[in-house]
């Protein structure tokens, strides 16, 4: 896939992010296009929070510029970067377990209906945007929006906050391990929603150090090491073992694997 | 998707079923009510439940009830209100000491309350959001500093702990009054806090602000939700909650005492947490918190109708509260399983 002539929606040139003295983001550009997934892979503690926290105004990088369609720009606060259709769902995806899916669905852009001191909350409008938006993503077993999110499950959590984003015209959707805490059938559905995103144009960046979930969606990838971005390719360029290998530092994992091969008398292979 | 089906009888059954009723924050509040109504009817007679004696609980429900609705709205927003008797002692007493000491028209001294309580509020929000200190200890502290003004300034004005006003004829009317010579006024301020508190928290944006920031501060901010706005704006209401209460009593009473109100912290949590309010927040509703306070109310009262020693109130008050955070404990876990079963669940 090349990219070339096309304008990044989103784009990161050499950002830096200093907290007190720790360099947690170094140097770190990336371009990031609409109707593509771009899988930013890395071990724990490699940046990819600090990173996600950054594209979504949580914090100002320290040095270096975001561009948004090629325009530089300043995100001072998360409504910055939400005003740009950056929508960011965090791992549990629907954060509020005790609202019902239509409330929180809506929470801060809420539905209202009749004028004047009469102006109230259009609670059935909600209920039903939120379900249909949900069933449009495949999520069919929900038909209730006065259910609590909390009764969901891990993935039809995610999908409501997807659904979510969406809705309210997302044009970055930013997914933090959308699939680590979800069983095998319920992380496929999730993998289907992205492609699903994807196909209505909206620029992925799914976050995860799941290298099979990466390799299934998507477009792009870039590996990032103790803050600085280790590599960066296109889909088909590497295989999945030069992936781990990267991801858990090269050599060291090599290494770490034949330990465990001789510990266990078998060929083993860590994924 | 074999579980298509499925999920919509669930969804049929959740919505007329006795499924949804149990799965509504209030059900371990309304199952609570029932039971003391029931119980001190069987115990009190028909003296508990003739005109008299439902006054009698009523009255202290209402008083209850004015400051228990506001602080329900901040334990919902994951905040806490310890200073509301001082603010209803501070605001009675400079009521008494506008219109009575000074003898100022009363509606001077009634506005001079309620903005008190607006200003306590104020400051308690202000000091919450600034500092990110736990509500807990902030309002702990305005409460000590409110009851120390309050106290400091009555004896230095006045000279004396109580002060005596005689309220002019509308207010004693509307605050003063005694409704078929039992009811105070308090029970239909009551009713006009209940409609203004649900409408705010059911038909409003704000009411969807106050469960997310209660749920989940951080993302609630990150969807645009101006937070410390809303919880300044919360702290303020169980201020002027409280002042109201303590207009009432000094028009009622015709006077104000020091000693005022402290029995009102601890009561009004007592009735929003046996009606179902999650303490960490996030969770409740009015209907619950209403049933709390008759629950609180008629505990309170219908004791004296048993014949036993009222010291025993207390005890049921506190055994009643345990009982209702574990059940609603339980309900709430229903409510978060939806209706599913176990093996649907894994």
């Amino acid at each position: 896939m090349s990219n070339e002539g096309k304008t990044p929606i989103l784009s990161l040139k050499n950002v830096s992010k200093v907290f007190a003295g720790y360099r947690a983001m170094d140097g770190v550009s990336l371009d990031v296009y609409p109707g593509q997934v771009l899988c930013l892979l890395g071990d724990n503690g490699a940046g990819k929070s600090t990173l996600i926290k950054v594209l979504s105004g949580f914090h100002e990088p320290t040095s270096g510029t975001i561009e948004v369609n090629g325009k530089p720009t300043v995100f001072k606060s998360p409504k910055d970067a939400s005003n740009e259709g950056i929508a960011t769902v965090h791992q549990f995806g629907g954060t509020f377990p005790l609202m019902s899916i239509g409330r929180s669905f809506f929470v801060g852009a809420e539905p209202t209906k009749g004028w004047g001191i009469f102006k109230r909350f259009d609670k059935k409008y909600a209920n039903e945007t939120a379900v249909r938006e949900m069933q449009q993503l495949g999520i069919t077993r929900v038909t209730d929006g006065e259910r609590l999110i909390g009764s969901l499950s891990g993935g039809e959590r995610q999908a409501s906050a997807i659904a979510r984003a969406v809705h309210f015209g997302a044009k970055v959707l930013i997914l933090d391990e959308p699939t680590a805490a979800l069983g095998v059938k319920e992380a496929t559905h999730v993998l289907r929603i992205i492609m699903q995103a994807k196909l209505k144009g909206i620029a992925v960046i799914l976050v995860t150090h799941n290298v099979s979930h990466a390799l299934t969606v998507g477009d792009h990838f870039a590996v990032l090491i103790r803050g600085q971005k280790a590599d960066d390719f296109v889909k088909g360029e590497r295989t999945r073992d030069q992936i781990t290998d990267l991801m858990a530092g090269g050599e060291a994992m090599a290494d770490l694997e034949n330990e465990l091969n001789a510990l266990t008398g078998t060929i083993n292979q860590i994924h | 998707m074999s579980a298509k089906a499925q999920g919509s009888t669930n969804s049929v059954a959740s919505k007329f079923g006795f499924g949804s009723l149990v799965r509504r924050p209030e059900f371990g509040a309304l199952i609570g009510a029932v039971a003391v109504y029931i119980f001190f009817t069987i115990a009190g007679g028909k003296s508990f439940t003739d005109v008299g004696g439902s006054a009698s609980w009523m009255n202290v429900a209402a008083e209850v009830g004015i400051i228990a609705l506001p602080v329900a709205l901040v334990m919902i927003a994951g905040d806490l209100d310890l200073s509301v008797g001082s603010t209803l002692a501070g605001s009675s007493m400079t009521f008494a000491i506008l219109s009575g000491y000074y003898g100022l028209p009363t509606w001077i001294g009634a506005v001079a309350a309620l903005l008190l309580g607006a200003g306590i509020g104020w400051l308690n929000g202000y000091l919450v959001t600034k500092t990110n200190l736990p509500a807990f200890v902030v309002t702990l502290a305005t409460m000590f500093a409110v009851q120390g003004l309050t106290l400091g300034f009555t004896r230095l004005l006045v000279g004396s702990t109580s002060v005596t006003m005689t309220p002019d004829a509308t207010f004693m009317f509307l605050f003063g009054n005694l409704i078929a010579g039992l009811f105070e006024s308090a029970v239909i301020w009551w009713i006009l806090v209940a409609a203004l508190v649900s409408w705010i928290l059911y038909k409003t944006k704000y009411g969807n602000w106050i469960y997310a920031i209660g749920g989940d501060v951080i993302s609630a901010r990150a969807t645009g939700i101006p937070v410390a706005k809303v919880r300044i704006w919360l702290f303020v209401g169980s201020g002027v909650g409280a002042a109201l209460v303590g207009v009432i009593q000094t028009c009622l009473y015709s006077g104000a005492q020091v000693a005022a109100g402290q029995s009102f912290v601890f009561n009004s949590i007592i009735a929003v947490v046996i009606g179902g309010v999650l303490l960490t927040g996030g969770y409740g509703s009015t209907i619950g918190v209403i049933l709390g306070t008759i629950t609180f109310g008629v505990v309170n009262q219908g004791i004296y109708y048993t014949g036993w020693d009222a010291d025993w109130a207390a005890l049921i008050l506190g055994l009643l509260l345990l009982a209702a955070v574990l059940t609603n404990n339980t309900f709430r876990r229903l409510a978060l399983s939806g209706g599913k079963n176990k093996k649907e669940n894994k």
